[in-house]
């Protein structure tokens, strides 16, 4: 699987991921060899979209070509089948530092988002960030 | 294997250097290790060079032939490392190594890096070419980020409430800036030294729970080493310091490592290697030269090399172990912190300031005793992670 498949499936409102054929587990992103057990019988699957914060940070100085951005927040999140991903958090800035901590834990659905490419970006075309949007917010 | 040891160390002082090239920041730190080495330039069959991102901050790459004809070593063969922040460290690795096996007798190694020239977005740019360059750069993850990330989730995971562990993370600020502000080598010598956890926290955001002053800063400089087979080291010099241990490790990104990113595996297993080549433990160690990138840098790696439990490094800080009068002194020349990080410069750096302390000629902030110090160096988001251990014993 190709990084732009992941990318292009995201924009579909899709994450896909690869299932191991020999321990079972899953690997997402895609990956030549299974992030358990570095198996390459993989299968293509569509993982449910579905898991929790991790940890986050808001960044407010960003590289050159991610300025217009910020202030953004990234976050890691886990998947429900497992895998950890990285992608922004889709809440209004003044939101997320009333949260805190708090937001960890949190379940979110991702999404892809567009973002215009910069010059080292290995996608020329397009930069598509995953994004997480917040569920049962209080 | 033979043994090895250091002839002679140098580096610039780090900071600002608008007017110094890549190429003359390296030769300064050259000629100040090879004037203590009592060699000849033509005894050096071997160039270890390390450097991070020329390419961003000058255009340049290709460097080590450069440097090689700078330094009037012209034909020797000359290699350039690159393994993010512990680029000098994996050349000094290397060259330990060929020394070891005894490939070459005498050889230089070193690094030079100019950051603080670049400017913070080129420079912020070019610190995040050392994230996943498809999966993490597209979110805009950035260093200070990953350290942030790493911090929320620390305190999440010992169960340490986030402004608490802050204030022990400004702690390890206040400690190395404090180190720095005496170091004339350092980037803040005679500035900052006086600073309060207050300071800390009250200084700008940058990348939350991370301020100013949890993070290292932008830094121009060069550094630099000669190595030699242990028996020609000890007919050259009066106090050669042996390269008893080292270590390296690696790994894929922040999310391949879950929530391995507190516990820093790769720096683990490098720390392991190191000890077991040396035939040491933690406990034989009298002083660490730490990657201290941001303040939670700090605390995670003395927990990965074995010197405190995993989740207690931040009481450490906070009782004092971690001070220069403290059972393990943690970067007594002021760390990345308090000296600066010129990346690619920043392993041998390091070792500089083992080597002076080993010798006695750390005058500003000398660790009592010190017979045995380690350095410690990390690359990205651990993707490269290298552990030096250097003592006077031989074995």
């Amino acid at each position: 699987m190709r990084f732009v498949d992941f990318f292009n499936a995201l924009l579909e409102g899709k994450v896909i991921g690869q299932k191991c054929l020999d321990c079972g587990s899953y690997t997402c992103p895609p990956k030549a060899t299974c992030d358990n057990c570095a198996s390459r019988n993989l299968e293509a699957v569509e993982l449910s979209g579905k898991g929790v914060i991790r940890t986050f940070t808001t960044t407010y100085v960003a590289p050159s070509g991610y300025t217009e951005e910020a202030p953004y927040t990234v976050a890691m999140v886990e998947l429900d089948e497992g895998p950890w991903i990285v992608g922004r958090i889709d809440l209004p800035n003044e939101e997320i530092e009333r949260l805190g901590q708090d937001l960890i834990g949190a379940r979110v659905s991702v999404y892809g988002k567009e973002f215009p490419t910069e010059p080292f970006y290995p996608d020329k075309k397009r930069r598509v960030v995953p994004m997480f949007k917040v569920e049962g917010l209080r | 294997m033979r043994d090895v040891a250091v002839l002679g160390v140098g580096m610039t002082k780090f900071g600002k250097h608008p007017d110094k090239s890549l190429v003359d920041l390296f030769a300064e730190a050259f000629f100040e290790a090879f004037e203590e080495s009592n060699i000849e330039l033509k005894d050096i069959q071997a160039l270890y060079y390390g450097n991070f991102v020329g390419e961003m901050t000058d255009g340049s790459g290709n460097l080590s032939g450069f440097m090689a004809d700078e330094i009037g070593l012209r034909g020797i063969p000359a290699i350039r490392y690159e393994g993010a922040c512990a680029s000098s460290s994996v050349a000094f690795r290397e060259a330990a190594r060929a020394v070891a096996a005894g490939y070459y007798d005498i050889v230089a190694v070193g690094g030079s890096e100019r950051l603080y020239t670049a400017g913070t977005e080129i420079g912020t740019r070019a610190l995040a070419t050392a994230v996943d360059g498809v999966y993490e750069i597209t979110a805009g993850l950035t260093f200070p980020g990953v350290f942030a990330l790493a911090a929320r989730l620390y305190a999440k995971t010992y169960e340490i409430p986030l402004e608490e562990l802050r204030e022990m993370m400004a702690m390890v600020s206040v400690k190395n800036h404090k180190y720095g502000a005496i170091n004339p080598k350092a980037q803040f010598y005679g500035k900052l030294g006086d600073l309060k956890v207050e300071d800390v926290l009250n200084s700008r955001m940058i990348s939350s729970p991370l301020t100013l002053l949890d993070c290292c800063p932008m830094t121009d400089g060069g550094s630099a080493a000669i190595i030699a087979a242990a028996d020609i080291a000890e007919d050259l010099v009066d106090t050669p310091v042996y390269v008893r241990g080292t270590g390296q490790s690696s790994a894929g990104g922040l999310f391949r490592q879950k929530e391995d990113i507190i516990r820093a595996i790769p720096r683990k297993k490098a720390a392991e290697m190191a000890f077991k080549e040396a035939k040491m433990t933690p406990k034989d160690i009298d002083f660490v030269e730490i990657h201290d990138c941001f303040t939670i840098a700090e605390i995670i790696a003395t927990e990965a090399m074995g010197f405190f439990e995993y989740g207690q490094g931040c009481y450490a800080v906070r009782d004092g172990v971690t001070s220069i009068d403290g059972d393990l002194p943690v970067n007594p020349d002021g760390g990345l912190i308090g000296k600066g990080h010129p990346v690619g410069a920043t392993g041998v750096s390091q070792v500089y300031s083992v080597v002076k302390q080993l010798r006695g000629e750390f005058k500003e902030n000398p660790v009592k005793n010190a017979e045995t110090g380690m350095t410690d160096t990390l690359g990205g988001d651990f993707g490269t992670l290298v552990n030096i251990i250097l003592s006077i014993h031989r074995r």
